[in-house]
């Protein structure tokens, strides 16, 4: 029966993944403290040389030859670094940073994500060969079996010493295992037992001797005794004359990286979380068969007793919910953990100083939002290096201390996770950022967009500002690439500036994809769902306060802004319960910094809803973002507002709005 | 079959080996650690211990001499696993009272017909 | 009514069918591919799409799209009733429910039953027809059920629905 091992590779992958970002937030932390204390550091060296060897282990049985052949060399340098025979300075830690990261492409390779590429890993190969020189220790090869190797008839005496039992050995065993290779003759010596009276069971005083006939090479017979060899006297010799000796060595095949299939993502879960699951599915099972038992043969006398079981089981539900919703929670150190290395490298290519601080990393976020939003933070972080902080002589010229600082931190608000990052860097260029709007044709010139207006702009495509495209900040990885995966997730990014004092990205996330905290809105015989997030506040509208535009569409007042009037009953093709403004609600929507009004039948609620996709069997609808499953069974809708908003733009001649304070004038509508 | 205690640091050898000896119909109980293969094994006795050499908090060769003193394990089959070029922690095993040991790289055969010359 | 049919196999050479009736006419579509069976229940209305595309159900917690077939080949609209029947398609993994008059049967189709195109003059879109077949004298119109859940074809109209 043959055991299939890739179905271990995706817990190896993990596993080997994990213990290399481990190993290098070790490393950074060495070299930042190098010898504080000697005894720390030489466990810190002895973790870091466990994870290597275990990943060596992992790859040589799973057949990954280069990740094996890498990592059993740079096992040796980690060895003599723990063992004391060389010491850690800032020259190794750099290698051994690289080394991480050529891990990681090895890795990567043999997962079948990219090719391996040999350069590269010979380069770093001859860095660490080159390293080791001076101490390198010969590992002595194998020692050919000079001894005739193969024989028709072998003797063997075999005497163990007193103790071998000792050592959980049995010679029981290995005289059976010696039958197997051929025919056995065994002749009992039992001349060292001694009298009853003076025995110790726990002793071994028999020795045997055998007479296999076979063809048995040496090398059988060897590997049978090999672990007693020093707990017995053994003598092997072969009877007769020994065939021609048939060299045999099996070299360790080195398999190719095998492409393996995954069997999908997955999910490494603390079974702490999993025991939670365990229980609460117990007590729903046990409310299950009390509301079975209430229901058969009911009477009215019984209806208390089902009440109680219907409470019961909303109380298991919920806890399931929310179990089973933490079991896909992480923990954003996933991501943040990237964020030390990153920073280090470009800030020593850039020729910056950079602190980072981080703050917040338990918080935590569904395993899809953290794995989606870890791409946008590095951007950002990357961002904030290459525009937002200066030279170090450039800040001391400015009064500010030359090393800058990066702070990002994560907290949970109600049902969001907030992750600010702010560096204390020039802030926003808004002349170059103005001069820049004008070009991609965001602004006109003679306009100049306010402040906010500005912030926003920067956030549409082709709006990077640095003259020569760094590779740092990507080719056309803008920041409108950015907020896209952040909305995509159901969040938002907001950016805040000083000209001088730094900058500020505020991430908005949802807790989790599949649970959204919705207001229920009632227009005409149709209920829908609103996010919460989009929604600023409501008011009643009377007639006079709304405005026509020619060309369509209404705007009404709203403090010192005109926003657009969207009716949803026209949207939708339904009907109101009234036309007049005065007698249902209008909701202020906001979503990417522009606003309009919901005019609505009534505001019914707030309810959580599970978020239904619409097309998984369907297809996008402009202004839909999904449906759910109401309470009676029928599906509602949940709106998009920015589709919304944008359904509204389209409708509204905007054109016409170019009055001084509207504040939507200036810049077009995105799309 | 047979009860038996593995205890390795690595997640991914210690589901090879439970699921390679559970597929057989031994029952394998995991440690991840020397310290904590050592309290499972005091609490019960297992048929076989198989540890790895290099673990956090009590490594290979320290476990085997704690479960050597222990009266249930005075005979119990203990194996170790050691890669090709640890040949002096192979010799510190079993002098510290060690079966025999198994040699990484292995796969789930050899592994079996090793635990299978073992157990009898 | 729920139905689910369960899975009949059904030969190569001699597939089955669940037959249904619109407007006087009978069609057919290929039993495999029909997941099940269900009574009309209100549908909540989906905005800017066609007017076939009568709205959304929830099928057990999924959200599916509910088709009426009469408008689908621009025939009469025809209030629903009791008899009204939607029949649930999966096509691929992608469901979608189908709002006909009334079930009738399942039919084994082969080359007996089966006759040529040539001779048929119909309203019926031919891009939907499959082929055609006799069961009794009565003609059956064969759908192919992947056209008729095609995405192009479902794609947004250029208004709001109407009701």
């Amino acid at each position: 029966m043959a055991i299939d091992l890739r179905q271990f590779h995706q817990t190896f992958f993990d596993e080997s993944l994990e213990g290399l970002a481990g190993m290098e937030t070790a490393l950074l932390r060495l070299e930042k403290n190098p010898s504080a204390n000697s005894t720390d550091d030489r466990e810190t060296l002895n973790a870091i040389f466990r994870v290597v060897h275990s990943i060596k282990g992992g790859s040589g049985t799973f057949g990954f030859g280069w990740v094996a052949d890498f990592s059993h060399l740079l096992e040796g340098l980690l060895d003599d670094l723990r063992e004391g025979r060389r010491t850690l300075d800032k020259a190794v830690v750099s290698m051994l940073l690289r080394t991480v990261d050529c891990l990681r492409n090895l890795l990567d390779a043999a997962r079948g994500n990219k090719m391996v590429d040999k350069t590269a890993v010979e380069n770093v190969t001859q860095a660490l060969e080159d390293l080791r020189r001076a101490d390198a220790v010969v590992v002595a090869a194998p020692s050919v079996d000079s001894k005739p190797d193969s024989a028709q008839r072998w003797r063997i005496a075999f005497k163990p010493k007193l103790q071998l039992f000792r050592t959980g050995n049995d010679p029981w065993r290995i005289l059976r295992e010696l039958a197997l290779l051929g025919e056995i003759k065994v002749t009992c010596d039992s001349t060292a037992l001694p009298a009853w009276h003076e025995m110790d069971p726990e002793c071994c005083y028999l020795g045997w001797s055998i007479e296999l006939t076979g063809n048995v090479t040496r090398a059988a017979i060897d590997e049978i005794f090999s672990w007693v060899v020093d707990d017995a006297a053994l003598e092997i010799a072969p009877l007769a004359e020994p065939t021609t000796p048939v060299a045999h060595r099996e070299a360790h095949t080195d398999a190719k990286p095998t492409m393996v299939k995954l069997h999908g993502p997955s999910l490494r879960v603390s079974t702490l979380k999993v025991d939670t699951l365990m229980d609460i599915v117990g007590e729903l099972v046990i409310t299950q068969t009390m509301l079975q038992q209430t229901a058969t043969a009911f009477a009215p006398k019984d209806l208390p007793q089902l009440l109680v079981g219907l409470t019961q089981l909303e109380r298991n539900v919920r806890e399931l919910q929310e179990s089973v919703m933490s079991i896909r929670l992480l923990p954003l150190a996933f991501v943040f953990s990237r964020l030390p290395r990153l920073v280090r490298d470009i800030g020593e290519q850039l020729g910056k100083q950079v602190e980072l601080r981080l703050a917040g990393e338990h918080t935590e976020l569904d395993k899809t939002v953290i794995e989606r939003i870890s791409d946008p933070l590095l951007h950002m972080v990357r961002n904030a290096l290459d525009h937002g902080i200066e030279s170090p002589a450039e800040r001391r010229a400015a009064g500010k201390p030359a090393t800058a600082t990066i702070r990002l931190e994560a907290q949970q608000k109600g049902g969001n996770v907030i992750i600010e990052i702010e560096d204390d860097g020039r802030g926003l260029d808004y002349d170059k950022i103005f001069a820049r709007a004008v070009e991609q044709g965001y602004a006109s010139a003679n306009a100049r967009p306010t402040q906010e207006q500005l912030q926003e702009v920067i956030f549409h495509p082709g709006m990077t500002t640095s003259d020569a495209v760094t590779d740092l900040s990507g080719r056309g990885v803008g920041l409108d690439v950015v907020r896209n995966n952040v909305r995509s997730l159901g969040g938002n990014v907001e950016i805040y500036s000083r000209p001088g004092q730094g900058t500020r990205f505020t991430v908005r996330l949802p807790l989790t994809l599949a649970i959204l905290d919705g207001l229920g809105l009632q227009v005409g015989d149709q209920t829908y769902i609103l996010p919460l997030v989009s929604i600023t506040e409501s008011v009643r509208l009377t007639a006079d306060d709304l405005q026509s535009i020619p060309g369509g569409g209404e705007v009404f007042a709203l403090r010192k802004d005109y926003l657009p009037l969207v009716r949803l009953h026209d949207l939708f093709g339904l009907a109101p319960r009234s036309p007049d403004v005065s007698h249902g609600t209008t909701v202020i929507i906001e979503a990417d910094g522009s606003r309009a009004g919901l005019f609505v039948d009534e505001i019914l609620g707030q309810q959580q809803v599970v978020i239904k996709s619409l097309e998984t069997h369907y297809q996008r609808i402009d202004g839909i973002a999904a449906a759910t499953i109401l309470g009676n069974g029928t599906v509602s809708l949940i709106l998009d507002a920015g589709g919304l908003i944008r359904l509204a733009y389209a409708h509204t001649n905007v054109a016409a709005m170019r009055r001084p304070v509207a504040p939507l004038a200036a810049i077009a509508p995105l799309h | 079959m047979a009860t038996i205690l593995t205890a390795d640091d690595t997640a991914t050898m210690r589901q090879m080996i439970s699921f390679t000896l559970g597929s057989v119909g031994h029952e394998v109980v995991q440690a991840p650690d020397g310290a904590e293969a050592l309290k499972i094994a005091s609490t019960r006795k297992f048929d076989l211990v198989i540890a790895d050499i290099n673990m956090p908090n009590m490594d290979g060769i320290s476990l085997v001499k704690s479960l050597r003193a222990l009266p249930d394990y005075r005979f119990t089959p203990i194996l170790i696993l050691t890669t090709e070029s640890q040949e002096e922690r192979r010799q510190q095993g079993r002098s510290a009272g060690a079966t025999g040991w198994i040699v990484k790289p292995f796969n789930p055969e050899q592994l079996l017909t090793v635990v299978k010359k073992v157990l009898g | 009514m729920h139905a689910e049919i369960a899975s009949i196999s059904s030969t190569a050479v001699e597939p089955l069918y669940l037959t249904f009736s619109l407007a006087g006419q009978d069609y057919a579509v290929p039993i495999a591919k029909v997941q099940e069976i269900r009574e009309w229940t209100r549908v909540t209305p989906l905005p800017n799409s066609p007017r076939y595309v009568r709205g959304v159900l929830s099928l057990r917690g999924t959200i599916v799209p509910i088709i009426d077939m009469r408008l689908r080949f621009q025939l009469e609209e025809k209030p629903y009733d009791s008899f009204t029947v939607i029949v649930v398609v999966n096509v691929g993994g992608r469901l979608a429910g189908l709002v006909v008059d009334t079930v009738s049967d399942v039919v084994r189709i082969g080359s007996a039953e089966r006759c040529t195109m040539s001779d048929f003059e119909g309203k019926t879109n031919r891009a939907f027809i499959e082929e055609l077949a006799q069961i009794n004298g009565n003609l059956l119109i064969v759908l192919d059920v992947d056209r008729l859940l095609n995405v192009e074809d479902l794609a947004t109209g250029a208004g709001p629905s109407e009701q």
